[in-house]
C-alpha cells in the first residue's frame, strides 16, 4: 500500500482502475453467492459443503487482497506483503493452536462423565 | 468552490512535495501495521468462537436462529461498499471532489445499512433468548460479530470526520493520506466479514 495515493498524477492507473474494481466486485459476489446457495438449498453433504465454504472464502480473501488492496510482490509493496505473510503465520498459530489444545483438553478432562 | 482549495494546496505543497511523499507512505505503512495487529485481535476472537462453538448450555442454537437471507443482504451491502470506496479513491486520485464525496456518501449509507441489519439481528436474537449471558456460544458470537460491527461503526464516524476535513482543506496531502488509511481500514473490514459469514453463519446453519 506504501505510496497508494501520494503520487500526484502518476499513481492512479497502477493502483486500481474502474475495470479492476469491477472485476473484484463481480468475483467477490460470485464467490459469496456460491457458498450461500450451497448452504441455503442444502445442495451437498456436510463435508463437501464445508470444503466449498473454505475454498470460496480463501479464494475471496485473495480477490480482496489483489483487486481492492492491490497487494503484489513489487518492490514498493514488499514490506506490506512481508508483514501480511508474518501475520497470516501468527493467525494460523493462534487459531489452529487454540483449537488443537482445547480439543485435547476437552478429551483429557473426560467431558460428559 | 472546493476546486480552489485543490489548486491552492497543490501550488503550496509543490516545493516540498518529495518530503510529503515519504511521510505519507510511512504513515500508510504504519497504519497497515496497525491493521495487521487488528488481524491478531480478530484471530483470538475467532479462536475463542471455535473453542466455545459447542457450548449451548441448553440455550438456542445458531441453526434455530440464523436467517441467512438477512446475512446475505448485509454481506452484499459490505461487498458493494468496498467497491464504492474504490470508486471514491479513483475520484480522489483525479482530484474530483464532487465525485469522491458522492461515492463516499454511498459507501456510508451501505455501511449504515449493514449496521442497521446487524442491530436488528442482535435485537431479534435477544428476544428469542440468545443474549451474551445465555451460553458460551452466544458470548463468543456477540464478542466476535459485535467487534466487527464496532469497527464498521468506527469507520463510519471516521468517514464523517473526513467529510469535515475535506470541506475545510480540500485535497491536501494530509487528507489524501487519511483517505488512504480509511480505504485500507474499510477493505480490511470486508475481509474480516468474509471470515465471519463463512465461519459463523454458513457453518452455523449447516
Amino acid at each position: 500500500m506504501g505510496h497508494t495515493n501520494n503520487e500526484h498524477g502518476t499513481g492512479g492507473a497502477s493502483h486500481g482502475s474502474v475495470k479492476e474494481y469491477t472485476i473484484g466486485l463481480l468475483l467477490s459476489l460470485v464467490l459469496t453467492a456460491i457458498p450461500f446457495l450451497v448452504v441455503m438449498y442444502d445442495m451437498a453433504s456436510p463435508a463437501i459443503t464445508l470444503g466449498i465454504i473454505l475454498v470460496t472464502a480463501i479464494a475471496q480473501l485473495f480477490v480482496q487482497l489483489v483487486f481492492f488492496l492491490h497487494m503484489n510482490s513489487s518492490s514498493e509493496q514488499i514490506w506490506n506483503t512481508t508483514s501480511a505473510a508474518f501475520i497470516v503465520l501468527t493467525v494460523a498459530i493462534v487459531v489452529i493452536g487454540s483449537i488443537w489444545i482445547m480439543e485435547h483438553l476437552n478429551h483429557n478432562m473426560l467431558m460428559g462423565h | 468552490m472546493s476546486n480552489d482549495h485543490v489548486i491552492a494546496n497543490d501550488a503550496h505543497d509543490h516545493h516540498d512535495d518529495h518530503e510529503h511523499h515519504d511521510t505519507g507512505g510511512d504513515t500508510i505503512f504504519g497504519f497497515w501495521i496497525y491493521i495487521m495487529s487488528d488481524c491478531i485481535l480478530f484471530a483470538t476472537l475467532f479462536a475463542t468462537y471455535a473453542v466455545l462453538s459447542g457450548g449451548f448450555a441448553g440455550g438456542p442454537t445458531p441453526k434455530e436462529l440464523f436467517d441467512l437471507n438477512l446475512v446475505a443482504v448485509g454481506t452484499a451491502f459490505l461487498l458493494f461498499s468496498s467497491f464504492t470506496f474504490g470508486m471514491a479513491m479513483l475520484q480522489a486520485n483525479q482530484r474530483k471532489m464532487k465525485g469522491m464525496i458522492t461515492w463516499l456518501v454511498i459507501t456510508l449509507l451501505l455501511g449504515l445499512g449493514f449496521l442497521g441489519l446487524e442491530m436488528y439481528e442482535f435485537w431479534h436474537f435477544s428476544t428469542l433468548g440468545a443474549t451474551p449471558q445465555t451460553s458460551g456460544y452466544w458470548s463468543a458470537f456477540y464478542a466476535l460479530v459485535a467487534t466487527h460491527g464496532l469497527h464498521v461503526f468506527g469507520g463510519i464516524i471516521w468517514m464523517l470526520v473526513l467529510f469535515v476535513h475535506f470541506k475545510r482543506d480540500g485535497f491536501s496531502e494530509d487528507n489524501l493520506v487519511r483517505l488512504s488509511c480509511l480505504s485500507l481500514f474499510w477493505h480490511f473490514l470486508d475481509i474480516i466479514w468474509i471470515c465471519v459469514f463463512s465461519v459463523v453463519y454458513l457453518v452455523g446453519v449447516m
